[in-house]
């Protein structure tokens, strides 16, 4: 336990939670580990962890009939996987397929549910962590958008 | 009296190499076919390239400083001159002159960290740089080279790149925008790189070359690791004619880029920064 509270305590995502809440959500998880082509989590499924990736290499992919994976993003060391367990229906949108050995910690969705209902400060935080996340994802896909690198007579037209 | 040399003349220069990068972007290496060649050349600058009955266009020198009698090219063909560039073949003859503009800080920077961010063709004006800080390389403290692309079809430099990423003294991290499932290096836009990237921000100068909204993107990302606008230098681009300070096609503000830049001190053109062709 005292291993796993160290773990989410050095992981960037949780840089400078206060004790009291580390005390609290450690209670929730737990240390996983996946070997290459496994997958953290598939398109459909119940979201029911998000995952603070410690080592190894995870990439997000949508499948494309006829085309076969389209990767969106990978995840390495220090990065933070997963936020469909914030709402409802609790549905994964992608799968989340393991290329290297990976090792992480899996935060268990219905556990951390329960407890930021019943401390509304510690739901605000993690809240806020994961909205900063998700502002941080948002404007890499715009930048991925814009396709800066495109050819620029394909673009004048 | 010595005879005036017109500034506007190209010396003749013949193509000893011709390398396919990617689909659109080739390397030319080019020896003089006369004379001595041109002066020698320092990181960021850049020459133009003559070819004759077609035009003349600016390209950055993506070669070894080191090696200053053999000019190296990479150019991506977008329009009517590259195109005609890209169909030339070993031992044919362009005209070229230069090397033009200002050039990265790689002298100045001694002591520092070093992160070069490059998006795309933006790889091949940050080559000689890192030729240069390798040649010397006890002199810097860590060396970062970051570099983002649109797919991992785009990548130029491939070899090398492999054997830059074989070295203990240098981090090389490569990004992709898109992919299929068949590539295992990273997925993302370059700027996400940075918060990870293994550098000390308050000692540390950064060289970017890339598409403008990516620099701005990096410029921000450099700013939220810590860094100061005044270590931070980007290599600006806009349609040229002279190329020494003369016609005005290149103006920035109250700069030329041929011969203010085309390698800026970012706070020096903050302000200037992402205006439309001004
Ligand atoms: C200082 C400097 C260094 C450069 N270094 C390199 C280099 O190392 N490698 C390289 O491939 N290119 C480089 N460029 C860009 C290169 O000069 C242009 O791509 C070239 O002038 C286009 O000429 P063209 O006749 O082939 O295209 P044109 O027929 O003139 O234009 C075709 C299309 O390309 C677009 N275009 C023209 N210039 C640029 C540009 N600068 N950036 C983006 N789109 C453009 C036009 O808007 C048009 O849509 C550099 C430019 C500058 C100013
Ligand atoms: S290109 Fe003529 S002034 Fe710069």
């Amino acid at each position: 336990m005292e291993d796993l509270k160290k773990y989410i305590a050095e992981h960037p995502f949780f840089e400078n939670m206060i004790p009291e809440y580390l005390d609290t959500i450690v209670g929730c998880a737990s240390n996983v580990r996946f070997n290459a082509g496994d997958f953290l989590f598939r398109e459909g499924q119940t979201a029911n962890q998000f995952f603070l990736i410690r080592h190894g290499k995870v990439t997000l992919e949508i499948y494309v009939p006829s085309r076969g994976p389209f990767i969106i993003e990978t995840a390495e060391a220090g990065d933070v996987l997963g936020w469909s367990w914030l709402f409802p229906p609790y549905r994964w949108h992608f799968d989340a397929r393991v290329q290297e050995l990976t090792r992480a910690i899996a935060m268990d969705a219905t556990c951390l549910r329960e407890k930021k209902e019943a401390d509304p400060a510690l739901g605000y935080n993690l809240m806020q962590r994961f909205a900063r996340v998700m502002e941080q994802r948002l404007q890499a896909t715009r930048l991925q958008l814009a396709d800066v690198y495109g050819n620029p007579v394909a673009h004048s037209r | 009296m010595l005879p005036q040399v017109d500034p506007m003349l190209p010396t003749l220069y013949q193509i000893e190499k011709v390398t396919k990068e990617t689909e659109d972007t080739f390397t030319l290496a080019l020896n003089p076919a006369q004379t001595d060649g041109l002066p020698p050349f320092q990181p960021g600058q850049f020459n133009m390239l003559y070819i004759y009955g077609v035009g003349e266009v600016p390209i950055s020198i993506s070669g070894d400083p080191a090696i200053p009698r053999t000019l190296v090219h990479t150019t991506r063909a977008v329009g009517t001159v590259t195109r005609a560039m890209k169909q030339l073949k070993k031992d044919q003859q362009i005209g070229i002159r230069g090397p033009y503009g200002s050039h990265w800080p790689v002298t100045e920077a001694i002591g520092d960290d070093i992160v070069l961010v490059a998006g795309g063709i933006g790889l091949a004006p940050l080559r000689p740089a890192l030729y240069q800080v390798l040649a010397m390389r006890e002199r810097f403290g860590k060396v970062v080279l970051l570099y983002g692309t649109r797919t991992p079809e785009d990548i130029l430099f491939k070899k090398e790149l492999e054997n830059w990423r074989k070295r203990f003294d240098l981090e090389v991290y490569v990004t992709v925008d898109r992919a299929t499932g068949n590539w295992y290096g990273n997925v993302g836009v370059v700027p996400s790189l940075i918060p990870k990237a293994p550098f000390d921000p308050h000692q540390t100068t950064a060289m970017i070359c890339g598409p403008e909204v990516m620099m701005r993107f990096t410029v921000h990302a450099l700013q939220n690791r810590g860094m100061a606008t005044q270590n931070i230098y980007v290599s600006m681009e806009r349609n040229m004619k002279c190329a020494i300070g003369l016609c005005g096609h290149c103006q920035l503000g109250p700069t030329f880029i041929c011969k203010d830049g085309p390698v800026y001190r970012f706070d020096v053109i903050e302000r200037l920064f992402d205006k439309r062709e001004l």
